[in-house]
C-alpha cells in the first residue's frame, strides 16, 4: 500500500497492520484462539461426564466387546429373504469398503448380500469373515435408566434426600442468620474472641467430635432416624455465619436506626430491614447448605445404613455399586440420575453460588 | 395548638421502659442472637472434643456401653505399634504429596486462564469448571472409576491411541494416588473462584510499574501476582491440607471401605471408621481421631509459621 506519510518509525511493520480493520481482526482472532483453548481444556476436564452419558445409554457388555465403538450402538443387522443377518464392513478388491450382510459364512470365502439392494446377485468374497469388522448402528438404550430407577427405588430416595436437605437447610439458614446478625450488629464482651473461635472451627476435623456425638445420638434413640442429619445443623456453622455477617455489615446502620425510631425491636429490625436487604446472601447460604446436605455421605452412612426406607441417594448408590459393579451401564445410569437435580439447580442459580464462595474465601 | 391537631401528628413510639443500661441491653441482645451457636459449640463441639479425649483413655465399646474401663495410655501405645496406623499414615502422606500440588496448580491455572481480560464468556466457562462441585461425591467417584478403568475406560483408550500403555490406575498401589488426584480435580471449583478473586484484587498499577521496569509476562506473574495473592494461596493450602487428611468418601466408595489395593487407599479416616463403627473399638477410634486432629493442627501451625515471611498482607500487619 503506498500512502504518503508513512514514517521511518513504522518500517518493519506493514501499514495494513495498523489499520483499524486489521487490528480488530487480530483481536478477534486472539479472542477466539483463547476461547478455543479454554473450551478444549474444559472439554477434557468434563470428558468423564460424556463417558457417563455414553455408557449409560449403551447395551450391557458393549464396552467389553472387541471392535465396538465408544458411542451407544448395536451390531447392525439386515433382513434377507425374511431372515436377519449381521452386517460387516467388507474391504472390496477395488480398495473400497462396503457394508454387506453375511448370509453364508465359510472358512476361506463367504457369501455377502448388499442390504440396500438384496435383489442383486450375492457377492462371493475371498477371505476369512472372522477378521472382518462388524458394522454398528447408533442405538441409545433408555432401559438402563428405567431399570436403575426401579431397582434403586428412586422416587423414595429422591423424597428422602429432599426431605433431609430441606429440613436441615431451614435449620441452618435460620440459625446462621440469627448468629450472623448478633455478630454484625451488637457489642458484647468477648465478641472478637468468640468470632475467632467461630472461624477456628473451620479447621477442626469433624472426626474429633464424631464418636461422642454418635454415642450421644444413639443414647437419645436417634440412630436410624433423620435427626442426626438435621439437628446438628440447627446451631449455625462458621462458613454460613461468616458469609452472612460480611453481607449484613454492608447494610447501612441508618436503616436500622430509622426502624428503631419507629419502635422496632432487634427481632423486628432483622425481619423487616436486614433480612429483606440480604436476600442474595441468604439464598446463597441456603443453596450451599441444601447441596451440602444433598451430597453428604459420611453422616447418612453412619446413621441410616440399616434403614433402607429412610436412605438418601448417596448411600443407596454405594450399595448399588457393590451389587452391580460389573454392570457399568447401570452404574453410570444411576450416577447420572443422582446428579441431575444438583446440576440443573446449579446451572440455574450459578451466580448466587459463585459469589458466595468468593465472600467466604477472600474477605478474611 | 388544639388537641385535635396534636393527635394527628405522627407520634414517636414511647421508648420501652427498661431498668437496664442501654449497653447492657445491647450485650444481652447480642448474646441472645449468638446463643444458639454457643449452645452448639458447647454441646456439639467443645463437649464432644473433650469427651473423645477422655474416650481415648478407655475401652469403650458400643456393644457393651455400660461396661467401660479406664485403660490409661493403652490405646495410645497400641497406636504407635499398630502397623495399620503406620500404613495409613504413609498412604495419607503419599496421597497428600501428590494431590496438594496438583490441586493448587490446577486451581491457579484455571483461575489464570479464566481471568484473561480478552477471554469471552468468562462467566459460563467458570460455571462449567465449578459445576462438578455440585455432583454427589459418590456419583462422581463412580463416573471416574469407569473413566479410569484399565480396560474399558476412556483415559486408557486415549493413552493407547497415543501409543502409550495406560497404567492399571485404581488397581495399582503406585498409580492409585495419581488416579485419586485426577479425580480430585473435580473439587477445585472453590479454590479456582477464590484464586480468581485474588487475581482481581491485585492493583493494576503494580503491573504497569513492573512493565516499566522491563518485566515480562512470567516475571510480573512471578514477582507481582504471586506475592500479592499469597494470603489467598495460603488460605487455599490450609483448606486443601485439612481436606486431604479428612479424605474418606472417594476411597470408601472405590473399595467399599477395604482400602484396596494392598491397603494403599486405607487412609486414616478409613481406619478410624473401621475401628469405631465396624469393629466397635470406640476408645481406640477416639485416640485415632485425636491423633488426626493433632497432626492437622501441627501442620496448620507449621504452615502459618512458615508463611509469616512469605505471605504479604496488603492491609498491613496481622
Amino acid at each position: 500500500m503506498t500512502v504518503v506519510g508513512v514514517t521511518a518509525r513504522e518500517t518493519g511493520r506493514s501499514f495494513s497492520d495498523r489499520s483499524p480493520v486489521a487490528r480488530a481482526y487480530r483481536r478477534y482472532l486472539g479472542r477466539s484462539m483463547l476461547l478455543m483453548l479454554a473450551l478444549v481444556i474444559i472439554g477434557a476436564y468434563l470428558l468423564p461426564l460424556l463417558y457417563m452419558a455414553t455408557t449409560a445409554l449403551q447395551q450391557p457388555g458393549q464396552s467389553t466387546t472387541p471392535g465396538a465403538p465408544i458411542w451407544p450402538a448395536v451390531p447392525q443387522t439386515a433382513t434377507y429373504q425374511g431372515q436377519p443377518y449381521p452386517v460387516y464392513a467388507v474391504p472390496m478388491p477395488d480398495g473400497s469398503t462396503r457394508s454387506l450382510m453375511l448370509v453364508d459364512p465359510g472358512r476361506e470365502s463367504s457369501t455377502f448380500v448388499d442390504p440396500n439392494d438384496p435383489s442383486q446377485t450375492p457377492i462371493e468374497w475371498q477371505g476369512r469373515w472372522r477378521t472382518l469388522q462388524q458394522a454398528w448402528t447408533f442405538a441409545p438404550l433408555v432401559d438402563n435408566f428405567t431399570t436403575a430407577w426401579t431397582q434403586l427405588n428412586f422416587p423414595l430416595l429422591l423424597r428422602n434426600t429432599f426431605g433431609v436437605a430441606a429440613l436441615s437447610t431451614i435449620g441452618a439458614v435460620l440459625s446462621s442468620v440469627l448468629v450472623a446478625y448478633g455478630f454484625a450488629r451488637f457489642r458484647f464482651p468477648g465478641k472478637n474472641l468468640l468470632f475467632i473461635i467461630l472461624i477456628a472451627t473451620i479447621i477442626l476435623p469433624f472426626q474429633v467430635t464424631l464418636l461422642p456425638q454418635y454415642i450421644m445420638f444413639t443414647r437419645f434413640g436417634w440412630n436410624g432416624t433423620w435427626l442426626p442429619l438435621i439437628i446438628p445443623h440447627c446451631f449455625a456453622n462458621a462458613y454460613n455465619v461468616f458469609l452472612l455477617r460480611q453481607y449484613f455489615l454492608t447494610i447501612p446502620r441508618e436503616l436500622d436506626e430509622a426502624a428503631m425510631i419507629d419502635g422496632a425491636g432487634p427481632l423486628r429490625i432483622l425481619r423487616s430491614v436486614v433480612a429483606p436487604q440480604s436476600i442474595a446472601a441468604i439464598t446463597a447460604v441456603a443453596l450451599f447448605h441444601f447441596f451440602f446436605s444433598w451430597n453428604d455421605f459420611f453422616v447418612p452412612l453412619l446413621y441410616l445404613a440399616s434403614k433402607p426406607e429412610l436412605q438418601t441417594v448417596s448411600i443407596a448408590l454405594t450399595s448399588y455399586n457393590t451389587l452391580y459393579a460389573t454392570q457399568p451401564t447401570l452404574i453410570q445410569a444411576s450416577a447420572l440420575m443422582s446428579m441431575a437435580v444438583p446440576i440443573v439447580v446449579f446451572l440455574l442459580a450459578q451466580r448466587a453460588f459463585m459469589r458466595g464462595v468468593v465472600v467466604t474465601g477472600v474477605d478474611k | 395548638m388544639s388537641a385535635s391537631t396534636q393527635a394527628l401528628r405522627p407520634q414517636p413510639a414511647p421508648p420501652r421502659r427498661s431498668w437496664l443500661r442501654p449497653s447492657v441491653r445491647e450485650a444481652l441482645w447480642g448474646f441472645a442472637f449468638i446463643g444458639i451457636w454457643l449452645v452448639g459449640l458447647v454441646l456439639l463441639t467443645a463437649g464432644p472434643m473433650i469427651a473423645s479425649l477422655v474416650l481415648s483413655f478407655t475401652d469403650f465399646n458400643m456393644v457393651r456401653p455400660d461396661d467401660v474401663k479406664f485403660v490409661g495410655l493403652d490405646n495410645w501405645t497400641r497406636m504407635i505399634s499398630d502397623p495399620t496406623i503406620a500404613t495409613s499414615l504413609i498412604a495419607t502422606l503419599k496421597f497428600a504429596v501428590i494431590t496438594i500440588p496438583v490441586t493448587m496448580l490446577a486451581s491457579l491455572g484455571f483461575a489464570v486462564l479464566l481471568n484473561q481480560p480478552r477471554l469471552p464468556a468468562k462467566g459460563p466457562l467458570r460455571a462449567l469448571v465449578y459445576m462438578p462441585m455440585m455432583i454427589p461425591l459418590v456419583a462422581s467417584t463412580l463416573v471416574w472409576m469407569g473413566f479410569l478403568n484399565t480396560n474399558t475406560g476412556w483415559l486408557n483408550d486415549i493413552l493407547r491411541a497415543l501409543g502409550l500403555g495406560g497404567p492399571d490406575w485404581i488397581n495399582s498401589t503406585l498409580w492409585v494416588y495419581p488416579a485419586l488426584s485426577i479425580m480430585g480435580l473435580w473439587g477445585i471449583g472453590n479454590f479456582m473462584l477464590i484464586n480468581i478473586a485474588g487475581l482481581q484484587s491485585v492493583p493494576t498499577e503494580l503491573y504497569d510499574a513492573a512493565k516499566i521496569d522491563g518485566a515480562g509476562r512470567w516475571q510480573s506473574f512471578r514477582r507481582v501476582t504471586i506475592p500479592m495473592m499469597s494470603p489467598v494461596l495460603l488460605y487455599n493450602l490450609v483448606i486443601v491440607l485439612i481436606g486431604t487428611f479428612q479424605y474418606f468418601t472417594q476411597a470408601y466408595v472405590m473399595t467399599n471401605g477395604k482400602g484396596d489395593p494392598d491397603n494403599s487407599t486405607l487412609f486414616m479416616n478409613l481406619v478410624l471408621y473401621r475401628e469405631g463403627f465396624v469393629f466397635n473399638h470406640m476408645g481406640y477410634a477416639a485416640a485415632i481421631a485425636w491423633l488426626l486432629f493433632v497432626i492437622v493442627l501441627v501442620l496448620t501451625l507449621v504452615l502459618f509459621w512458615f508463611s509469616r515471611k512469605r505471605v504479604y498482607y496488603a492491609g498491613g500487619d496481622r
